[in-house]
C-alpha cells in the first residue's frame, strides 16, 4: 500500500498533509540510461543550435544525433544482457517506468529504426544545390511564409532547419518512453513528448510546403482531440481504480484489491468507469497506430510531411504505439480480455480490409503506402488479439520486420524525382525498372515484404501473427487477414507491373544519386528484410525471449 | 561388387557432362572419349556379369544405396539400385550394343561439325538407360525413363536444321508424354496402395491389394509402356523419329530405349500377374501393334521406315509375349535381346548404304549394291536372316518360342494370338524379303541426288563395318546359344517365373507351319519384287497398299479424333475461362475497385470530418464495449 500512495501525483497530492516531508523520490538512472541519454542528447541539440556556429551546426547536430542513439541502443543491449529482459526485468522509477523484455525489445527496434531513418533526415545531395549551399528535405526557415521574400532570403543566406535533429531526438525519447509507461500518467505524458515534434516535423518540407503545413495542423488538431479521448479515459480509470498505476488497475479488475482512496469510495469498482475508460484509453492508442475509424489522419499526414519524416514516424510511432496497446491490454486489463477482444476482433477486420481496399485506387505513392500501412495495423493487430506469449512475440517480431521494410521504402522514395521535387504520382513511376533497374529492384523487394511474399520478412511477420491469432482461436481473423492480403498483393505488385512491364514516359522522372547516408538506409532496410525473411528464427527466438510482460 | 553398380551410371554420365560442358576444346577428342565411357560401362558391366554367373541362381540379386533421396516421413524415396538376371541382361545389352554404335558413329558422323555434341547425348542416353533398368524402385525408375525420354527428344531433332527433324522430335515428345502420364499414374496408385515405391516391397505385398487396383496399376504401367515401345494406340511417333541420324535409330529407335515398354511389364510381372485383364489388354494391343507394324512395313519405300515398321512389329511380339504371363516372360526378353542384334545391325547396314548413297532413303532408287558394299551386304544380309527367322540363326529360336508361348495360352484366346504369330512371321518374310531385293539385288535404279552428284556407292569404312561385323556375329549365333541347354530360360527364371502352359500343338508343328509361312512370304516378295524390274516411281498400289504408306491412317486419326478434338476442348475451356473465370475474378476486382473508389470519398481532406469519424468511432467503440459485458 505505501508503494501505492507514494505512487504518483494525482494520488500523493490528495493524500499528502501539507506538513508532510514529499520523500525524494528513488530514480534507478542506469536502467533509464536509454532514454536519459537520448533526452540528454536532445537538449544538447537545442544548445548547439543556440551556441554553435550556423556552419558547423550540421555536422555537430548529425554527429551527436546518430552518437546518440547509438549509445542508447549500447544501453538497451547492455541492459538486456544484465538480464533485465528476463528474470531482473522490474518496475522501475517509482512505479513510472517499467524495464523489462516487450520494452527494452521495442526500445531496441526503435532506436535502431531511428538511426537509419536519422539518416535519411541528414541527406543533401538529392536536391541541386541553392546558391552554392546543399539542401535537404527542411525548408530553409521553417517559420517564414511559402513563397515570401524572408523565404527567399533564408534560401539565399543558405540557412537549414537543423533544428530537426534534437527535435527528432525529443520525439525518439517519447517514444522510448511510451511501451514502456506503466502508469497512465507517464504514458500521456510520453504520448505527448513524440508527438509534439511530430507535428512540427511535419511541418517542415522544403517542397511543397502548403501541403506539408497543412498536414501538420490537421495532424495535430486530430492529435490533440486523440489526447483529450486519452486523457479522459485516463480520469475515468482514475474514478475506477483509485489509482493511474498499471499494476493497481489490474489488481482492482481482478477483484484482488477492494479499496484504495476512502475519496473514491462511491465510483471504485463502478465497471461502467472501467468499460468507458479503457475504451478511450484505446481509442487515443488506436489513433497512434492508424486504425480504423481513428486512421483518417494518416494518408494526408504521410502525404504532406517530407519524406524521411513520413518513414520515420510510419516506423518509429508504430512501434511505440503498438508496444503501449500491448502492455494496456496484456498487463492492465487482461481480466478484461473477455470484453475487449470482441472489440478490438472488429476494429482488426475493418483495418484490415478498409486499408487493403482502400490503397487499391490509389493514385500516389506515399497515399499507397499509407493505406498499406494502416493494412498492416490490422495485420499486428490480429496477433495482438492473441492473448498468448506467442502473440506478443509475433507481434514484436512483425514490428521490427516492419519498421525496416518502411524505412527503406521511403527512403527510396525520396530518390525518384522531376522539375518539382520528388515525383510521387504513380504514374511518373512507370517503366521505372529500364530506366533504373536497381532502384526499382530494390523497391520491388520492399513492395514484396509489404505483401509478406516468402523469402522476405514480411512473410515471416506476418505467417507467425497470423499463427498466432489461429492458435489464439481467432480463426475467422485469420481469414479475413489472408483476404486482405489477397487484396493487397494486388496494389503491390501493380506497382512493381508498373516499374518493370510498361513504356517508360519521356517526360518521366530521374533516380537522384543518394550520398552514402540514404544509401546506408536503403541498404540496411534491403538486408533486414532479407535476413529476417531467409533466416527467422533467431530473430523469432528473440522476440520469444522478450515476450513477458512485468506487472 | 555392388559398388560398382552405380559407377556403370556413373561413367556416360560423367562423359557426357565432359562432352556437353567442355566445349570446342574437346571437339577434336570428343568422339574418343565418348566411346571410351561408354566401353568402360560395358567392361564394369561384363566384370558384374562374370561375377555374378559364380554365384548360385538364387543368389544374384545385388542391391546398392547411394542415398535417400526424398526423406520425409511416410513417403521414403531411394538413389537405390538392383542388379538382377533380368537388369544384368538390359545392362549387357545397352552397354554393350551402345559401345558398337558409339564406334560405328565415329564414321558415320565424321563430317558433322557438332559431333562431339552428339556423343554426349549418346552417353547420356546410356546413363539413363542405365539408370532405367538398375532402379530399384519406380520413382528412380521414372527419372531414367524421362532421361532416355529427353535423350530420345535431342536426338531426334539431332539434325534440327531440318525443319523435319524438329516436328519428329516434338511429336516423340508430346506422345511419349501421354505414356509417361500412364506412368507416373501409376506410380502414384502404387504408392496410395502399398506405401511405398521399392520393387521388393511391392511385389511382395501384391496379394494384399484387390484385383481392381492391381487392374488399374498394370493398365497405366501398359500405357507408359505403349508411349515409350510405339504400341497401338501410341505408336504414330516412331516412323517419324527415324528423322533422326542412323546410328540413334538403331541403338535408341530399335535396340533398347523402344523396349523400355517391354521391361517395364516383365519387371512388374508380379503386379500383371494379379491382373488377368490387363494381361489380356497387352496381349491384344500386342498383337494389333504386330500387324500394325507389319503391314506398314511392307508399303514403305523409305529403308529407314520399313525397319521403323518392322521395329514396331517385333516389339508388339514382345509386348504380346510378356502379356502371355510366365509362360512368355522369358521369351520376351530373349526375342529382345536377339532382336537388339539383329535390328541394330540392320539400322546400320541402312545407314551404311545410305552413307554410300548420298544420304538417299528411297529404296526404290537403290539396286544391285551387294557388288559394290560386300561387307554391308553380307552383314545385312545374316541380320535379314536371323529376323525372318530362318531355321538356326537368332530370330527363328526366339521367335518360335513366342508363336509356341501364344498357342499355350490355351483356349480360343490361345488359337487367335498363335494364329496372328504365325501371320506376322509371314508378313515379316515378306516385307523383308523386299527391303533385301530392292536394296542389294536387281538393276541399278540410282538417281542422282538434288544437287546433281551421281552416287558412287563404296563400302563404309571400319570404324562402321566392324560393329556391323560383330552384331552379324550375335544375329547368327546369339539364338542358338541361349536356346541349346535352355540356358537363357534357366537364367531368367529365377527373376521372372516360368509355366510351360498347355499347347493344344506340338513344338514341331508350330515349327513347320512357321517354316510353311516363312516360304510363302519370301516366295510373295520374290515373285514381286525379284522376278520383275522394279519401277523407280512407286505405282499407285492397291487400297491397303496406300493406307499402309500412309502408316494406317494413324496421323489423319490422330488429327481428326485428338487434334480437332483437342481444340475443341480448348476452345470451350477458353470460353468457360473468358466468361466464368474471369468473369467472377474480374467481377471481384471491380467491387473490390468500386468499394474502393466510394470509400475514398470518405477521405474529403476536411479534419472537421475526420474527426467526426473519430467520434463515431469512439462511441462505436464504447458502445460495442458495453454491449460485450451486458450479453
Amino acid at each position: 500500500m505505501s508503494t501505492l500512495t507514494a505512487a504518483h501525483g494525482l494520488s500523493a497530492l490528495a493524500a499528502a498533509a501539507p506538513a508532510d516531508r514529499i520523500p525524494a523520490p528513488h530514480i534507478e538512472y542506469a536502467q533509464l540510461a536509454p532514454t536519459l541519454i537520448v533526452v540528454g542528447a536532445a537538449v544538447l541539440g537545442v544548445l548547439v543550435e543556440a551556441f554553435v556556429p550556423r556552419r558547423s551546426r550540421y555536422h555537430v547536430q548529425v554527429f551527436l544525433a546518430v552518437a546518440a542513439l547509438a549509445a542508447a541502443f549500447a544501453a538497451v543491449v547492455g541492459l538486456a544482457a544484465g538480464g533485465y529482459a528476463s528474470d531482473k526485468a522490474r518496475i522501475a522509477a517509482m512505479g513510472a517506468i517499467a524495464v523489462d523484455g516487450p520494452a527494452l525489445f521495442l526500445q531496441g527496434t526503435i532506436l535502431l529504426a531511428s538511426v537509419v531513418a536519422v539518416l535519411t533526415f541528414a541527406e543533401r545531395r538529392l536536391d541541386p544545390a541553392a546558391h552554392g549551399n546543399r539542401v535537404d528535405s527542411f525548408a530553409a526557415q521553417a517559420a517564414s511564409v511559402p513563397g515570401s521574400e524572408s523565404e527567399k532570403a533564408a534560401v539565399k543566406a543558405g540557412f537549414t532547419t537543423t533544428e530537426v535533429f534534437p527535435l527528432a531526438l525529443f520525439a525518439i525519447a517519447g517514444m522510448l518512453v511510451f511501451p514502456a509507461a506503466n502508469d497512465l500518467l507517464t504514458l500521456f505524458v510520453a504520448l505527448e513528448v513524440f508527438s509534439l515534434p511530430l507535428y512540427l516535423l511535419c511541418a517542415v518540407a522544403r517542397r511543397q510546403r502548403l501541403m506539408s503545413q497543412e498536414a501538420a495542423v490537421k495532424y495535430f488538431l486530430l492529435g490533440a482531440f486523440s489526447s483529450a479521448f486519452l486523457l479522459f479515459g485516463i480520469a475515468l480509470l482514475y474514478g475506477y481504480a483509485g489509482s493511474v498505476s498499471y499494476a493497481v488497475i489490474a489488481d482492482v479488475v481482478d477483484g484482488t484489491v477492494q479499496t484504495v482512496d476512502p475519496a473514491l469510495a462511491d465510483t471504485m469498482g463502478n465497471d461502467a468507469l472501467l468499460l468507458i475508460g479503457g475504451a478511450l484509453i484505446l481509442t487515443g492508442l488506436l489513433f497512434k497506430v492508424g486504425a480504423v475509424p481513428f486512421h483518417m489522419w494518416t494518408p494526408d499526414v504521410y502525404q504532406g510531411a517530407p519524406t524521411p519524416v513520413t518513414g520515420f514516424m510510419a516506423a518509429a510511432t508504430k512501434v511505440a504505439a503498438f508496444g503501449a496497446l500491448l502492455r494496456l491490454l496484456y498487463v492492465v486489463l487482461p481480466g478484461l480480455r473477455w470484453d475487449w477482444r470482441p472489440v478490438m476482433w472488429g476494429v482488426a477486420i475493418v483495418t484490415m480490409l478498409a486499408g487493403a481496399v482502400i490503397a487499391v485506387t490509389q493514385t500516389d505513392v506515399k497515399r499507397l503506402l499509407a493505406y498499406s500501412s494502416i493494412a498492416h495495423a490490422g495485420f499486428i493487430l490480429a496477433g495482438v488479439i492473441a492473448t498468448s506469449a506467442q502473440g506478443i512475440q509475433s507481434v514484436l517480431f512483425y514490428l521490427a520486420a516492419y519498421s525496416f521494410v518502411t524505412i527503406g521504402a521511403f527512403a527510396v522514395v525520396t530518390l525518384v524525382r522531376d522539375a518539382g521535387g520528388e515525383a510521387t504520382h504513380l504514374s511518373k513511376w512507370a517503366g521505372l525498372g529500364r530506366r533504373s533497374p536497381l532502384t526499382a529492384a530494390v523497391f520491388a523487394v520492399f513492395l514484396l515484404a509489404f505483401a509478406g511474399i516468402p523469402l522476405t520478412s514480411g512473410f515471416a511477420g506476418k505467417f507467425a501473427v497470423f499463427k498466432a491469432a489461429a492458435e489464439g482461436g481467432a480463426g475467422a481473423l485469420v481469414v479475413v487477414g489472408v483476404i486482405s492480403s489477397a487484396i493487397a498483393a494486388f496494389f503491390y505488385i501493380r506497382v512493381i507491373v508498373l516499374m518493370f512491364f510498361s513504356e517508360p514516359k519521356a517526360d518521366g522522372p530521374t533516380v537522384a544519386v543518394p550520398s552514402p547516408l540514404t544509401m546506408t538506409t536503403i541498404a540496411v532496410g534491403v538486408a533486414v528484410t532479407l535476413v529476417l525473411g531467409l533466416a527467422p528464427q533467431y530473430f523469432l527466438d528473440l522476440a520469444g525471449q522478450a515476450s513477458t510482460f512485468v506487472r | 561388387m555392388e559398388n560398382l553398380i552405380a559407377l556403370l551410371i556413373a561413367a556416360p554420365l560423367l562423359g557426357a557432362a565432359v562432352l556437353l560442358c567442355g566445349g570446342r576444346r574437346l571437339d577434336k577428342a570428343g568422339h574418343w572419349l565418348g566411346t571410351l565411357f561408354a566401353a568402360a560401362s560395358f567392361g564394369i558391366g561384363v566384370a558384374l556379369f562374370t561375377d555374378m554367373l559364380g554365384r548360385a541362381a538364387d543368389d544374384r540379386t545385388l542391391s546398392q544405396k547411394l542415398y535417400t533421396w526424398i526423406p520425409v516421413e511416410g513417403f521414403q524415396a531411394d538413389v537405390a539400385f538392383q542388379l538382377d538376371q533380368l537388369s544384368m541382361t538390359f545392362v549387357l545389352l545397352i552397354s554393350g550394343v551402345g559401345t558398337l554404335i558409339h564406334v560405328y558413329s565415329i564414321g558415320y558422323m565424321e563430317h558433322d561439325e557438332r559431333r562431339r555434341r552428339f556423343f554426349g547425348y549418346l552417353n547420356l542416353f546410356l546413363a539413363a538407360m542405365l539408370l532405367l533398368v538398375l532402379a530399384d524402385n519406380y520413382l528412380l525408375l521414372y527419372v531414367g525413363w524421362e532421361g532416355v525420354g529427353l535423350a530420345s527428344y535431342l536426338l531426334i531433332g539431332f539434325w534440327q536444321h531440318k525443319s523435319s527433324a524438329a516436328t519428329a522430335a516434338k511429336k516423340a515428345f508430346l506422345v511419349n508424354r501421354v505414356g509417361d502420364m500412364g506412368l507416373s499414374i501409376a506410380i502414384m496408385l502404387l504408392f496410395t496402395t502399398f506405401g511405398t515405391f521399392a520393387f521388393g516391397p511391392v511385389f511382395a505385398s501384391v496379394g494384399n491389394a484387390t484385383e481392381g487396383k492391381l487392374t488399374a496399376i498394370a493398365l497405366m504401367l501398359l500405357l507408359a509402356a505403349c508411349g515409350k515401345s510405339a504400341q497401338v494406340p501410341l505408336q504414330s511417333w516412331l516412323g517419324d523419329a527415324m528423322e533422326g541420324p542412323t546410328p540413334v535409330s538403331a541403338l535408341i529407335h530399335a535396340a533398347t530405349m523402344v523396349t523400355a515398354g517391354v521391361y517395364l511389364i516383365v519387371r512388374s510381372a508380379a503386379v500383371f500377374n494379379g491382373a488377368p485383364d490387363a494381361q489380356l489388354v497387352v496381349t491384344v494391343v500386342g498383337a494389333v501393334t504386330l500387324l500394325f507394324g507389319a503391314i506398314v512395313g511392307c508399303a514403305k519405300d523409305d529403308i529407314k521406315k520399313a525397319l521403323a515398321g518392322s521395329t514396331m512389329s517385333q516389339i508388339g511380339y514382345m509386348i504380346l509375349a510378356a502379356g502371355l504371363g510366365p509362360i512368355g516372360y522369358v521369351f520376351a526378353i530373349m526375342h529382345l535381346v536377339t532382336h537388339g542384334f539383329f535390328k541394330a545391325g540392320l539400322f546400320l547396314g541402312a545407314g551404311s548404304v545410305m552413307h554410300g548413297m548420298n544420304d538417299e532413303v528411297d529404296m526404290r532408287k537403290y539396286g544391285a549394291l551387294r557388288k559394290f558394299m560386300p561387307v554391308t551386304f553380307v552383314t545385312f544380309g545374316l541380320g535379314y536372316l536371323a529376323i525372318i527367322g530362318f531355321p538356326g540363326l537368332s530370330g527363328f529360336f526366339s521367335k518360335d518360342m513366342i508363336i509356341e508361348a501364344a498357342f499355350a495360352k490355351g483356349g480360343t484366346q490361345g488359337w487367335i494370338l498363335g494364329g496372328v504369330t504365325l501371320l506376322g512371321a509371314g508378313i515379316t518374310a515378306f516385307y523383308m524379303t523386299r527391303v533385301m531385293l530392292l536394296t542389294f539385288f536387281g538393276e541399278k535404279r540410282w538417281q542422282p541426288d538434288a544437287a546433281g552428284h551421281e552416287p558412287h556407292p563404296h563400302e563404309s569404312p571400319k570404324s562402321m563395318t566392324v560393329p556391323m561385323v560383330i552384331l552379324a556375329f550375335g544375329s547368327v549365333f546369339a539364338g542358338a546359344f541361349f536356346e541349346i541347354g535352355e540356358r537363357f530360360l534357366k537364367w531368367l527364371e529365377p527373376v521372372t517365373g516360368y509355366e510351360h502352359g498347355n499347347s493344344p500343338v506340338s513344338a514341331m508343328a508350330v515349327t513347320a507351319s512357321t517354316m510353311v509361312v516363312l516360304v510363302v512370304g519370301v516366295g510373295i516378295a520374290w515373285s514381286m519384287y525379284g522376278r520383275r524390274p522394279v519401277p523407280v516411281l512407286a505405282p499407285r498400289g492397291s487400297l491397303l497398299t496406300r493406307a499402309a504408306r500412309r502408316d494406317l491412317f494413324q496421323d489423319d486419326f490422330n488429327h481428326v479424333v485428338l487434334v480437332r478434338g483437342g481444340e475443341h476442348l480448348t476452345r470451350s475451356l477458353v470460353y468457360v475461362d473468358h466468361s466464368l473465370v474471369d468473369g467472377v475474378v474480374n467481377g471481384t476486382a471491380a467491387s473490390v475497385g468500386g468499394l474502393s473508389g466510394r470509400l475514398r470519398k470518405l477521405q474529403n481532406g476536411y479534419a472537421r470530418s475526420y474527426a467526426v469519424s473519430m467520434f463515431g468511432g469512439t462511441a462505436i467503440l464504447i458502445a460495442a464495449t458495453l454491449l460485450m459485458r451486458a450479453v
